[in-house]
């Protein structure tokens, strides 16, 4: 194991990252739930739970399908509220010697605004991943990823309240994600995290009913991996932005498959709840990885497809 | 509590019906203390169609031997494929996890209907262990479900009801003579309706009565929010506010 292998080091604006591995907002809690399974500051960062203005109960349960290679979720943003975050979670989580985001979620641009503003207060969250891609909610989330004016607007006033490194989530639920990624590019966002989760339903047949409360939830998991493999090379091929790409990263090499089409770095989700321990291993990977093809670092082979 | 994930070794696979089957995993270091009524996630092997991890109550441990006792319904693809695992093979472990049943009462009342059974072997040990001999109520079909009632009977004062009446009383475990007599406590696991049944009986009677849910859930540790159960207080995980909770807590029981 070698967390500290300075070949890994990226940089993604200004978030200086010891490696290139990321937990998925929404699969790693606040980091602490897993802090018995891995060393949290060993990580490149990590996204923290998908915070709103105000406390949301999310949707009801079954919340949850089991699907070939994934998962079908319709969490719909449960969580107690930015003031919670920062008054009481904040505290617990500091201390952590690592790149700290908190994933922006909302129903309307006044409470996007009114997150990002109140986390920009926050001296050790360097960050914050802005998302415009949750396709569980009614109003809002994905709502503003799948409008080239509407994610325009959104990371317009964003910007203006948010000085620190702004990226933003886009949702592969759309006809043509190079257009929503260059009008993000053009409205201040820093960088960008691809993809959410891909819109999908399970049914049950004995039962003759949807598996979910919501009918249809996020899909992810291996089964996604190609869909965000395709997004993330259309767009690094059409914008300057930094890309994080994810969607079924279970492996050093389904992580390196990103930075080949043009990922700075990569964020592991769902894999998280088959093995608590992954993201470690790896990282570890990365380092092997290296050595054997005999790279000084991964910018020798990043986008060369 | 620490949570691991660790490898255990199979050591028995015992049938015991044709859909019931218990596991005995063994760790080659000593187990960590764990409560009755915590559970533990298992890694699925080999089976290309089964994605995450099954979480399954624990039935009870031989702290001696390292070894943790699982006791598996099989209800799909991952409990099927688990069932045909061999002796010396290896499973994956997430454990322990959850809050299991806390220890109130004297006279205590644990029920089980079906797979529900599994937690309350543990738990009859542990109040074995403080000196209090619990009554166990056991609730099924028809007798060839019956199980391990040497077992349950070596730790409890065992009672059945079985709806055909091949066995024990005829009829729920609601209607069972033990389950109108005074009890500090009740503790139960099994289908909802019957634990909702329950529910609502010791609520008459001011009885608190435990109950042990099995929601699905991917994670198991609390970062997924998928296994959420409606409570007087708002959405709360299965995995690690659960899967025990006091009935009047929880909406709808």
């Amino acid at each position: 194991m070698n967390a500290l292998d300075k070949r890994l080091e990226v940089k993604i604006k200004d978030l200086n990252l010891k490696n290139p591995i990321m937990t998925a907002s929404g699969t790693f809690g606040y980091g602490e739930e897993f802090e018995d399974f891995l060393d949290i500051s060993s990580l490149g960062g990590i996204i923290v739970k998908g915070t709103t203005g105000s406390r949301r109960e999310g949707n009801p349960y079954p919340r949850m399908a089991e699907t070939p290679s994934g998962m079908l979720n319709a969490v719909g943003l449960q969580n107690k509220g930015v003031d919670e975050f920062c008054n009481n979670v904040y505290d617990r989580i500091k201390h952590y010697n690592t790149n700290i985001l908190v994933n922006v979620s909302g129903s309307t641009i006044e409470e996007y605004v009114e997150v990002a503003e109140k986390i920009n207060s926050l001296e050790k969250i360097p960050g914050i991943e802005l998302n415009i891609s949750c396709p569980n909610v009614k109003q809002g989330g994905m709502g503003f990823g799948t409008s080239c004016p509407m994610a325009s607007e959104v990371v317009k006033e964003v910007r203006k309240v948010y000085n620190k490194t702004l990226i933003v989530k886009l949702s592969p639920n759309v006809t043509n994600i190079i257009e929503i990624a260059k009008a993000v590019e053009d409205s201040g966002a820093d960088g960008l995290s691809l993809i959410n989760t891909v819109l999908g339903m399970a049914v049950d047949s004995e039962k003759r009913k949807p598996l979910l409360s919501t009918i249809t939830g996020g899909l992810s998991g291996p089964a996604i991996k190609p869909i965000a493999l395709r997004c993330v090379w259309q767009v690094a091929k059409n914008t300057k932005l930094p890309i994080i790409g994810l969607g079924g990263i279970m492996s050093a090499s389904d992580a390196i498959e990103f930075i080949l089409v043009g990922a700075s770095a990569v964020q592991i989700g769902t894999a998280n709840f088959i093995d608590p321990s992954i993201c470690e291993k790896i990282i570890a990977e990365m380092s092997q990885y290296l050595d054997r093809h005999n790279l000084k670092s991964f910018d020798e082979i990043r986008g060369i497809i | 509590m620490k949570k691991y994930c660790k490898d255990f070794k199979v050591v028995e696979n015992t049938s015991l019906t044709p859909s019931f089957f218990r596991l005995t995993l063994e760790l080659d270091e000593k187990l960590p203390e764990i409560n009755p009524g915590q559970f533990v996630e298992i890694l699925i092997n080999n089976e290309k169609d089964v994605f995450l991890r099954r979480p399954l109550s624990i039935h009870d441990v031989y702290e001696d031997k390292n070894q943790i006792l699982i006791l598996v319904q099989i209800v799909g693809k991952g409990t099927l494929a688990l069932s045909k695992v061999k002796v010396g093979e290896y499973l994956n472990m997430v454990f322990p996890l959850g809050k299991g049943f806390p220890l109130e009462g004297e006279k205590v009342l644990l029920i089980g209907g079906g797979c529900g059974v599994a937690p309350l072997m543990h738990l009859s040990r542990a109040f074995n262990n403080i000196g209090i001999k619990p009554h166990t109520l056991i609730g099924c079909k028809t007798q060839d479900q019956l199980f391990s009632t040497q077992e349950y009977s070596s730790l409890s004062t065992l009672h059945i009801a079985t709806e055909d009446g091949s066995c024990g009383i005829k009829g729920m475990v609601t209607d069972h003579p033990i389950f109108k007599e005074d009890f500090d406590v009740i503790y139960t696991c099994g289908p909802t309706p019957m634990m909702k049944a329950i529910s609502k009986e010791s609520k008459k009677k001011n009885i608190p009565c435990y109950v042990s849910l099995e929601n699905t859930m991917a994670c198991g540790i609390g970062a997924c929010l998928c296994c959420v159960v409606d409570t007087n207080e708002g959405h709360k995980c299965t995995c690690t506010e659960g899967p025990v909770f006091l009935s009047e807590d929880l909406k709808d029981f």
